[in-house]
């Protein structure tokens, strides 16, 4: 099957100020690798269990591929969808679990009857259905797996038994609801470049959900990244780390979290804070806002702020460095550095930083993202 | 002192299944003594006159106890296969489906557990004498045939199995029985096997009902057949009634010999007694 888009148009569900979903519209392109990545309970699990059919939306409409399916059923959309859980069936094996979605479709009730199935099944089906299973077996390298319990599975492979399943009806597009949350670190690192891998040679479509913005930055193509119900930004990883929307999007996105320094914007346009021009300009409204300030954007600088170390954390070929300002002590920063370097504090733990102005990020009060300027006299 | 620790459980327990294994001796005990030592409150096991062959022999002869035995064995397990078919969707809709009034519906199977039969016995007995159903197997079956016992012991089991599975096999396109009896009710096997147990003994000691509704001695099961047995033949001779009543309760307790293990599974798993 060809990959098919998926359209949510208006999508809502619940009522009033504990709204679930407020009014989702969202694109996937046939071919996409989409996650939609938030905190939890930011409907995102929800939003993927209405594209799968298993919720009804209170709002709104769903396309799969330019058809309406708000009132098809879940098995009719066509869709493959791996659980968190990967929800094998306990009582089948491996092979059996692999051949359920083609067995559904392709073979009458009375042939999917345990005992009479044998007789009322036609030979020709069925060994399609064996090969269609070895293939998506083996794409996954489970083959030598296909006659166990999923019980006498680790975690990892009763994933590639989840996936497999899913993949061997070439559904329109698939659906996963969190499926690495499940594994350790190591593994889930694994799967991630085996799923990414999957993606690509399948070609098919992806809505992927994870709570995770690893997961998210390193294998979509597009990331939704969701809030309180609401999609606060759409767009490709790159778009959504060096320019968030809001500050929502910038405080979710990027290990460690961003650094917030809270500014003033001028009647002229400066923007400063604590007192000293930052070099920086707006044509926002006066008042106060906050500048988004990545910890590989911030350097030495004896020009800077200065800081208290408090704890430096090796990362390998990166060092963490944690301070607090000493103009106020309420503001952390986290400082990337390169493990080679030296930390360059003094005898008592201080030092001076300063940013890369063209590289911040201007947030005003209600969190959108603002346009800065930087004057060219002011690039310290 | 550890060791004797260790050992007070088992002693008190010995002591406990003892107490309630008595009965039962006893009716093993005065199925094999003689009429004269019937009432001889000794505990030997070994009578003075081994009078078993004779009391059993009257037991099985004196009385159609194949009859009594084989209706039994026709109420209950169309009882229980009824109760089953009924309750198991029924359980699986309470626990695994979202529709307006399923908590009210779960409440009232609750309080429904709490009618006893008893208090139903008049208008379900006035009901099928005006059906002309007295004297009949079904008259014997029809008030137990859906049993809120089941409904709330297979809810309680259903309750746990994993939602995702259920919407995976959704997705796949299993009908919701297809869910209901190939993968719920599968994965629910003890609590199948502590039910049937549960209703099987229930049904063929139960003596009430059968009572009320059959006066008929080839329609009776064997606890009411017993009670003919004792008022018509020989109501002094206890030892061929206990005789009788040892034949009648093998069944039961092989019946829960072989489903044992799923027993306790389904007890223990369901959080019930």
């Amino acid at each position: 099957m060809t990959p098919q888009s998926l359209d949510l148009v208006g999508v809502g569900k619940g009522f009033g100020a504990d709204d679930i979903l407020k009014n989702i519209d969202l694109e996937v392109r046939p071919g996409e690798f989409l996650s939609l990545v938030g905190m939890s309970g930011c409907g995102k699990s929800t939003l993927l269990r209405i594209v799968a059919g298993l919720e009804r939306p209170d709002r709104g409409q769903v396309f799969i591929g330019g058809r309406d399916v708000i009132d098809t059923d879940p098995s009719d959309r066509n869709l493959a969808m791996v659980f968190q859980s990967y929800a094998l069936y306990p009582h089948m094996t491996v092979r059996q679990n692999i051949a359920t979605p083609l067995r559904m479709r392709r073979l009458s009730l009375p042939a999917r009857l345990p005992l009479v199935g044998r007789l009322a099944a036609p030979g020709a089906v069925k060994a399609e259905i064996d090969r269609s299973v070895l293939d998506a077996a083996q794409m996954l390298q489970i083959d030598h797996l296909l006659d166990r319990k999923p019980a006498q599975l680790s975690g990892g492979q009763r994933q590639r038994v989840a996936l497999a399943r899913a993949l061997v009806r070439s559904p329109a597009a698939f659906l996963m609801d969190e499926p690495l949350s499940n594994l350790d670190a190591k593994l889930r690192a694994h799967m991630r470049d085996e799923l990414a891998a999957l993606h690509r040679r399948l070609g098919a479509t992806f809505l992927y959900v994870t709570h995770d913005q690893v997961e998210a930055m390193t294998m979509s193509s597009r990331i939704a990244l969701m809030s309180e119900g609401r999609i606060e930004q759409l767009g490709t990883p790159d778009e959504i780390y060096t320019r968030p929307a809001t500050l929502t999007v910038a405080r979710f996105i990027g290990v460690p979290t961003i650094n917030l320094l809270p500014v003033r914007i001028g009647g002229d346009g400066v923007i400063s804070a604590y007192g000293r021009d930052l070099g920086l300009r707006s044509h926002h409204a006066a008042g106060p806002a906050t500048l988004g300030l990545r910890a590989e954007d911030l350097h030495r600088s004896d020009e800077g702020f200065e800081v208290r170390i408090h704890r430096a954390e090796m990362h390998g070929a990166d060092r963490f460095i944690q301070c607090t300002l000493l103009d106020d002590a309420s503001v952390r920063f986290t400082l990337r550095q390169s493990a080679r370097d030296d930390i360059g504090a003094d005898g008592d733990g201080r030092m001076r930083l300063f940013f890369a102005p063209e590289r911040a990020h201007l947030f005003d009060q209600s969190g959108l993202r603002r346009e800065l300027r930087v004057p060219e006299k002011a690039a310290a | 002192m550890a060791t004797l620790r260790r050992y007070v459980p088992h002693v008190v327990l010995t002591l406990g299944a003892g107490f309630m294994l008595l009965p039962f001796y006893w009716m093993f005990l005065t199925s094999i003594r003689s009429p004269a030592e019937i009432f001889d409150i000794s505990l030997w096991p070994i009578p003075r006159n081994f009078d078993a062959v004779e009391n059993y022999g009257r037991a099985a002869s004196q009385v159609p106890m194949a009859r009594f035995m084989l209706n039994g064995v026709i109420v209950c397990l169309g009882i229980l296969v009824v109760q089953v078919l009924t309750a198991v969707p029924a359980a699986y809709a309470l626990a695994k489906l979202k529709f307006p009034g399923r908590k009210l519906l779960l409440a009232l199977v609750i309080a429904a557990l709490c009618v006893p039969i008893q208090s139903l016995a008049l208008p379900l007995f006035v009901g099928l004498a005006k059906a002309k159903l007295l004297n009949s197997y079904f008259g014997m079956m029809m008030p137990f045939f859906l049993s809120v016992f089941a409904i709330f012991l297979f809810h309680q089991s259903f309750r746990r199995y994993p939602d995702e599975i259920v919407e995976a096999a959704r997705m796949d396109g299993f009908s919701e029985m297809e869910i209901c009896w190939g993968l719920v009710l599968r994965g629910s096997l003890p609590a199948l096997a502590a039910f049937s147990v549960f209703s099987l003994v229930a049904h063929w000691n139960d003596l009430f009902w059968p009572m009320v509704v059959v006066s008929d001695i080839n329609l009776a099961p064997p606890p009411l057949g017993m009670l003919f047995f004792s008022d018509a033949e020989s109501g002094a001779n206890y030892g061929a009634l206990m005789a009788g009543a040892a034949i009648t309760t093998t069944p039961m307790l092989l019946c829960f010999l072989l489903a044992r293990r799923q027993f306790i599974a389904g007890i223990t798993m369901t959080g019930v007694k």
